[in-house]
């Protein structure tokens, strides 16, 4: 028998960034018991990362936007494999969930006039996303947490999950570790609600940290939940690229927003070279009219810099690959040339960028005030995910919910910047309050004590191989290395079958993993243990990518490189076989409502 | 490609002891990445918390060369690599393993403190009005990423070990930020001078000299705060005129 500490909850969340955060709030205001465990410290998640905005058509800045525009923007740029339901959603009710955080202390920038201030954004029609400066996570990751510890949450900092529990078919708990001591936990919960957020470690060049492993994706999918879209991976346009420890941090959209140009090594700015047909309309002719409306001119259209993430990522690379590049393999963004617009141009960059102009000066030594930044796309976000009901989050799984980035619809084949704060808010929302109602509706499960002590066992197999196993984090580093290369920003079908081989092998391997020292904060242990997560997701993403036999959004493939109409009429979707192989399946997307498809059409 | 030593502390609660480990090292390279390289070559098992990589979470706080710094925005290139780097856990807080601390004291103190009350909405609409200006003097604070740093070398704390009795300078610039908060209209200032300790505080400004993210800790929060207990405790005349002032307005608002 193992031994463990029991902690009994209506509704368990896991993971405490934006949406597990907010997913707990509501579940608490549900008047039920709520647990909440994270991997980190509180407060030290992803969204404390995020630099821009949080997208809401509040309509502060620029009063022609509305829920109506921002559902049209989300829909265009997730290129209608969107889940149209989450996405109307998410349009109308981001404003409320924003203005719900000023009631909770979070102070955002101003407009003269007092109210929230708004700044463009890529793929946003009209200055949309809320700020605070260019530190928006941090304001709102703190103001959950801040308001969150007064709810009556239990908190349970530094603890990882490693399965959930059923009982027949629904959820009934889970099971883990903590970090601290390395001591079993077992969470019994009538409703569970994943908030685990991405992927970005299974990829060599990544803005995530070491706990985007895809934690969520995996323990769902073991569960027999379905994944969906899990070839859309995105792969932000500006990361940094030197020094090399640096690589992959991310730069923010915001550089863009402020009038930031790119250009290859011969000065030219590249992104006027190649605008997509359905952007012509909204793209700026020349770079004044880009410049006068990144400065609020109401008449002028974006720049096209500001075109989608998955474009300007493709743009940058073919800058590269045709040797135009920057000489550490990125292009420039420029900032510093507003000078010629402005009359205290650095001391707007330092207002308006204080992070950026923080991170360039202290770990590259360069002043952006006055020097173009290296930059090249970083694997940044997750599209695909748990396959939720668009109104209560809940997976096919019953008593298993899953809100923000671990859960797949809102953002279809590419997301907006300022979409994923918004997102988390919103079905984070969401997930709490139909988390709370599943759990008054349904009585306790009980977890299997037999599955329990088997995985217990499993958790500590890597002990017993000890020095005798091959090391984590050779596994790991080869995983990121064969992915970036093999099922990166440019696919094709032979490299991707190479990769699923590669996978296969570092499955096997990772099964004899050996790791040495203690259960006491042990990182080559916790390593030893993401590492099924990594390869399950890796797979998922290798498997849908190759089923995918176009373009389209962050999936590029060379050997397909236009968009197909035939794929733009389903998901596809992952999951578990009978034989524990992984099944896919191609899931029509349901007819949009007529009133919705008015909108779009209107918005053409 | 040149080698440097990290002379790392590496044990727990019972003791431990700073142990070499050579490593190479690369142009741009920071601390936090020969302590990962040292992790992933020779010692899976060394113990340090990260997430970011750019000094925006706060989490890979430890003391370099005897100074308390994130070891993910100290370059070594800012270091003398021709003796070893020296790279111990915060001293403030129990040692757990390796470099990773106890710090959750920290999270039991925040949750003593009384929590944002806003001011009834300016709009029908349930939104405020607020000035940039004012909203510039919280964000100051607010920037802080919960490193700890401050906590870590405040002498209170550090050498006194008065955790019972003084909430540290994180605590005080988040007290800072609910009471300068405009729409905050919680009072705070009794419990200051009861049970944070904020009299403990001498203002030697160690805690602003070590903040990574520039925030004027003694001056902009912690003396602003005592110049509020000073006034509402040990200042009679402006008590009284304070207590004039109210009756009057709320005469006034009353007519």
């Amino acid at each position: 028998m193992a031994d463990y500490q029991t902690h009994d909850y209506d509704v368990l969340v896991i993971g405490a960034g934006g949406a597990g955060l907010r997913a707990a709030i509501e579940a608490a205001a549900g008047g039920v018991s709520v647990g909440l465990v994270c991997k980190s410290l509180l407060g030290k998640a992803h969204t404390v990362m995020a630099e821009g905005g949080v997208a809401a058509s509040l309509g502060n800045v620029d009063d022609r936007d509305n829920w109506r525009v921002h559902f049209s923007d989300t829909m265009r740029g997730g290129q209608y494999l969107n889940n149209w339901r989450m996405a109307e959603l998410h349009a109308k009710e981001a404003p409320a969930r924003v203005r719900e955080l000023e009631a909770w202390g979070a102070l955002f920038d101003r407009t003269p006039d007092g109210r929230i201030l708004q700044r463009n954004f890529g793929g946003h029609r009209y200055p949309r996303l809320a700020h605070v400066g260019d530190r928006t996570g941090l304001e709102m990751i703190r103001t959950l947490q801040d308001h969150g510890i007064h709810q009556g949450i239990d908190v349970h900092m530094e603890v990882t999950v490693v399965t959930l529990l059923k009982d027949g078919d629904r959820v009934a708990g889970a099971f883990g570790y903590d970090r601290e001591r390395g001591r079993f936990r077992l969470f019994r919960a009538r409703a569970i609600v994943l908030a685990t957020g991405g992927v970005g470690r299974a990829f060599r060049i990544t803005s995530n940290s070491w706990e985007y492993t895809g934690d969520g994706h995996a323990l769902a999918y073991q569960a027999g939940a379905e994944l969906m879209d899990m070839e859309f991976v995105q792969f932000h346009p500006t990361g940094m690229v030197w020094p090399p420890s640096v690589r992959g941090i991310l730069v923010t959209e915001g550089v863009r927003g402020e009038g930031g140009v790119l250009l290859n090594r011969e000065g030219r700015r590249f992104m006027f070279d190649d605008i997509p047909a359905n952007y012509r309309e909204q793209t700026a002719d020349t770079p004044e009219e880009g410049w006068r409306y990144t400065q609020g001119d109401r008449n002028a259209r974006r720049p096209p810099e500001l075109l989608t993430r998955d474009h300007v990522a493709r743009c940058i690379m073919r800058e590269v690959r045709e040797g135009r590049g920057s000489p550490h393999g990125g292009v420039f963004l420029d900032i510093a040339w507003i000078r010629e617009k402005l009359p205290h141009a650095a001391e707007v960059i330092r207002k308006k960028l204080p992070s950026m102009y923080h991170q360039f000066k202290q770990l590259a030594d360069i002043d952006i005030t006055t020097t173009p930044m290296e930059v090249g796309p970083t694997t940044h976000y997750m599209m695909g995910g748990v396959r939720v009901d668009g109104d209560t989050q809940m997976s096919t799984v019953p008593g298993l919910f899953a809100a923000g980035e671990v859960a797949a619809g809102l953002h279809g084949a590419n997301r907006l910047g300022g979409n994923s704060l918004s997102d988390l808010l919103v079905f984070g929302q969401r997930a709490g309050q139909h988390a709370a109602e599943f759990a008054r509706a349904h009585p306790a499960g009980s977890p299997d004590p037999g599955e329990v002590d088997a995985w217990a066992r499993r958790v500590l197999a890597p002990f017993e191989r000890g020095a005798a196993g091959e090391g984590p984090y050779q596994i790991q580093h080869e995983l990121q290395d064969r992915m970036q290369d093999l099922v990166g920003i440019v696919r094709v079908e032979r490299e991707m079958q190479e990769a699923l081989d590669v996978i296969g092998r570092l499955t096997e391997r990772a099964a004899a993993v050996g790791v040495t020292g203690n259960r006491e904060y042990n990182p080559g242990w916790h390593t030893a243990l993401d590492l099924p997560n990594l390869l399950t997701v890796s797979e998922a993403i290798a498997r849908a990518a190759l089923e995918r036999r176009e373009s389209r959004g962050g999936h590029f493939r060379d050997d397909y490189p236009e968009k197909d109409p035939a794929y733009g009429t389903f998901n596809i979707v992952v999951r578990k076989a009978a034989d524990g192989g992984m099944e896919l399946r191609r899931e029509p997307i349901p007819e949009m409502r007529p009133e919705l498809r008015q909108v779009i059409e209107e918005m053409k | 490609m040149t080698q440097a030593t990290f002379r790392v502390w590496r044990g727990d609660a019972a003791g431990g002891k700073l142990v070499d480990y050579a490593t190479e090292v690369s142009e741009g390279m920071v601390v936090l990445d020969a302590v990962h390289h040292i992790q992933s070559e020779q010692a899976n098992d060394l113990a340090v918390r990260w997430n970011c990589k750019a000094g925006k979470c706060g989490s890979c706080s430890a003391e370099i060369n005897g100074k308390p710094r994130l070891m993910c925005m100290t370059r070594l290139s800012e270091l003398d690599l021709t003796e070893p780097v020296t790279v111990e856990p915060m001293r403030t807080f129990p040692p757990v393993r390796d470099l990773v601390t106890d710090v959750s004291w920290n999270f039991r103190v925040k949750k003593g403190i009384r929590k944002f009350k806003p001011r009834a909405p300016d709009a029908a609409d349930g939104t405020w009005r607020m000035s940039q200006p004012d909203v510039d003097r919280v964000q100051e604070f607010r920037k802080c990423i919960e490193c700890f740093l401050c906590q870590d070398v405040c002498h209170v704390l550090r050498d006194h070990h008065l955790h019972d009795e003084f909430i540290g300078p994180r605590s005080l610039v988040y007290v800072a930020a609910l009471e300068m908060h405009p729409l905050d209209t919680e009072d705070r200032v009794p419990e200051l001078r009861q049970a944070n300790g904020i009299g403990y505080c001498n203002i030697t400004k160690c805690c602003t000299a070590v903040c990574p993210e520039g925030i004027r800790i003694t001056d902009n929060a912690i003396i602003p705060l005592k110049e509020r207990v000073v006034d509402q405790f040990f200042d009679p005349v402006g008590r009284l005129v304070k207590i004039f002032s109210r009756r009057h307005t709320e005469a006034g608002s009353g007519a």
